[in-house]
């Protein structure tokens, strides 16, 4: 007999904010793109960058911040690739984001191959290791739990910090003014003065940092060594967890948590033998559907994506 | 037509095939300095790709079986693509494809050759059909984006294909896979020793019925003029909602008939992640091919060769395998940008008339100093 304390406990809601952790950065990179008018399927390719040159500069260097440093670097110049195929060629932005996912493939395993010799996964590498925030332990009835939840890699806490300030910046501040208009009416923002071109090239250096990010949090933060493949198509529930938040950072949270959840969940009851995993991994990519196809709530691009072209 | 609409026609059409050429001939370029970056030969390397993919009859044959899935799914981008529609699913309706010709061919036994060998090969293209179907309905009934639904809808067929052999269908032991199919079901092999198997007779059939069908019928007709201007093609009484639909549902049809033949002529019972993702490569070959059917074909057979003779590569060079990938990736990066190509090709002649200036200067320095030399001689 399960006893559902086992499955349902804080332990669970620490696993789900682990989960959770790397969509949402990498739903706030999407986020930034596709708000400046630009499609980012590349988050996949983009994350495993990240990911990668995190280990790999950790590997050398043996400092996981510095690591972290690289990494978000690294996902920033593909993203920098994405904007110079899509806003200086004005090339097909969908085209271009499976390119990156292709390359990023091809790179990591190439790479791995050459510098550990193993196509499969890197060597060990100190990773970021957890703090515990101090206090919570204190807080009466709860303060255990409290513990557990919060005893969580830097990542994590600086992910909410993160939501928050991309929160502001997007909805709250000129520039976030500024990035809505360029992906919303470019022409008309360019009319009004706005540099298009600039705008969407720092958008989207910046999708490609957090992405980046986010694939830094699964191999520093995580299992501490890169592993070929192990974004596990996390970018595109990213993309999910955007649309499912209605293009908006606490929306992109909110889902995040919500898939998180669901993965953590799955996990337990995979370990005791209760559901197909399969089953709860398809959720993320069945709810989008439904999303899209207005069955919930109809959720409406913040772009029609045309690659812009001054005239 | 007149002779100079003609005319330009070709030109543009050769403009067309130089750029495409030119990107592949870039991206094994940037391949070559990532080998000589990493201490490896690329002339070895090209080499042994090249003796690996075409040296003898059985290369060949394992090259053409590589290009065969990649063959089908690239069409199948294609299709859609002409309607101006975003069909990268391809994977996923390859897989339902594949999945449910499996269940065809396990299910039935005892069945005349000619009678199950068509009946599983339909239920795979049926099964991609009603994959493509599914985002089809909603683009056109409820403008839902086909890019995000297509892709979402691939890793749903995934993992629905993947529970399947993992507990209702999966065959004794260790593997996810199903029991073999019976053998009235198999597509059978033509090429000895190698696993190349008639689908790729069929691949090139479907090839040929794509362009007929876009070139020459009312239906391709229809889905050409939707894909240049909806709009247009509204004023003009086409029904944009069927062509829509009907292309994407031929583009899921074609797709899944390209995963029934890998089941049916390959592996001959379903297995668990038996795609390494042909249907993204199918994508990345319709633009290498420059969206043109026949065009396509050869790109296939070029992704199919850098597969197989990169597996030869490998072994003789130890050059790891994923190089392949990385040019790959390339050709769809300059492909997903015409104007890239064009903008280096400009910067390759500005190149080029420096150095010719360069070795003109030098030229003429070398024949001062000869000059002076004979002068001095004299």
């Amino acid at each position: 007999m399960v006893d559902i304390i086992d499955i349902v406990n804080v332990g669970l809601l620490a696993a789900a904010l682990r989960m959770a952790t790397p969509l949402v950065y990498a739903s706030l990179g999407g986020l930034f793109s596709e708000r400046a008018g630009v499609v980012n399927i590349g988050l996949e390719g983009m994350m495993s960058i990240g990911a990668f040159f995190g280990v790999l500069t950790t590997f050398y260097i043996s400092n996981p911040w510095l690591g972290v440093l690289v990494g978000v670097l690294a996902g920033g110049l593909i993203g920098l690739v994405h904007a110079i195929v899509t806003v200086k060629f004005a090339g097909n932005q969908v085209v271009s984001g499976t390119g990156i996912n292709l390359f990023a493939l091809g790179f990591t395993a190439y790479m791995s191959q050459t510098i550990w010799g193993s196509r499969g996964a890197s060597q060990s590498v100190q990773g970021l290791g957890t703090i515990t925030i101090p206090l919570l332990r204190d807080v009466p009835v709860i303060g255990n739990a409290l513990d557990t939840l919060f005893s969580q890699t830097p990542l994590v806490y600086i992910m909410f910090l993160v939501v928050v300030i991309s929160y502001i910046v997007l909805l709250k501040t000129p520039w976030g003014l500024r990035i809505r208009a360029v992906g919303e009416h470019p022409a008309a923002a360019d009319t009004a003065g706005i540099n298009v071109y600039r705008t969407k090239y720092l958008c989207l250096i910046l999708s490609g940092m957090l992405a980046g990010l986010g694939g830094v949090f699964l191999s520093l933060g995580q299992l501490n060594l890169f592993v070929l493949g192990m974004t596990g198509g996390r970018g595109f529930i990213a993309l999910a967890a955007m649309i499912l938040g209605g293009w908006k950072p606490f929306g992109a949270l909110g889902a995040s948590l919500f898939f998180g959840l669901a993965y953590a969940l799955q996990m337990r009851l995979q370990s005791i033998g209760l559901l197909p995993a399969q089953i709860v991994l398809a959720i993320p990519y069945i709810l989008t559907v439904v999303v899209l196809a207005g069955f919930v709530r109809k959720r409406v691009p913040p772009s029609d994506y045309k690659p812009y072209s001054k005239e | 037509m007149t002779n100079e609409d003609s005319a330009h026609t070709i030109r543009s059409r050769i403009v067309a095939v130089v750029s495409q050429v030119i990107a592949v001939g870039i991206a094994f370029l940037v391949g070559a300095i990532v080998l000589l970056a990493t201490g490896h030969s690329p002339i070895a390397a090209y080499g042994a790709v090249l003796s690996g993919a075409f040296g003898d009859l059985y290369a060949v044959g394992q090259t053409l079986t590589q290009a065969t899935p990649i063959i089908f799914t690239a069409i199948a981008f294609l299709f859609s693509f002409k309607a101006g529609l975003f069909n990268i699913g391809g994977e996923g309706q390859l897989l339902i494809g594949g999945f449910l010709a499996a269940f065809v061919g396990i299910s039935f036994t005892g069945l005349p050759i000619y009678i199950h060998l068509p009946l599983a090969l339909l239920a795979g293209a049926a099964g991609g059909a009603l994959w493509g179907f599914i985002p089809a309905i909603l683009k056109a009934k409820l403008d839902a984006h086909e890019v995000i639904t297509t892709m979402m809808l691939s890793y749903v067929a995934l993992y629905v294909t993947s529970y399947m052999v993992n507990f209702p269908f999966k065959a004794p032991g260790w593997v996810a896979q199903t029991v073999p199919i019976a053998p009235s079901a198999e597509l059978p092999r033509v090429l000895h020793s190698t696993q190349l198997s008639g689908s790729i007779f069929l691949g090139l059939i479907v090839v040929a019925l794509a362009a007929y069908v876009l070139q020459r019928t009312t239906l391709g007709y229809e889905i050409r003029a939707i894909g240049l201007n909806s709009a247009a093609a509204r004023s003009n009484g086409i029904n944009i909602q069927r062509g829509m639909i009907l292309s994407l549902v031929i583009s899921g049809a074609i797709a899944g008939l390209g995963g029934a033949g890998e089941i049916l002529g390959v592996h001959h019972r379903y297995i668990d992640g038996f795609s390494p993702g042909y249907g993204w490569d199918g994508l990345a070959v319709a633009l290498i091919g420059g969206l043109n059917p026949f065009g396509t074909v050869l790109a296939a057979i070029l992704v199919g060769a850098l597969r197989s003779g990169g597996l030869v590569m490998n072994r003789v060079t130890g050059v790891p395998l994923d190089i392949v990938y990385i040019l790959q990736a390339l050709v769809v990066l300059f492909a997903a940008a015409p104007h890239a190509i064009r903008y280096l090709s400009n910067k390759g002649v500005a190149i080029t008339r420096v150095l010719e200036w360069l070795l003109a200067k030098m030229r003429a320095a070398l024949e001062r100093v000869k000059h002076i030399g004979r002068r001095s001689d004299a």
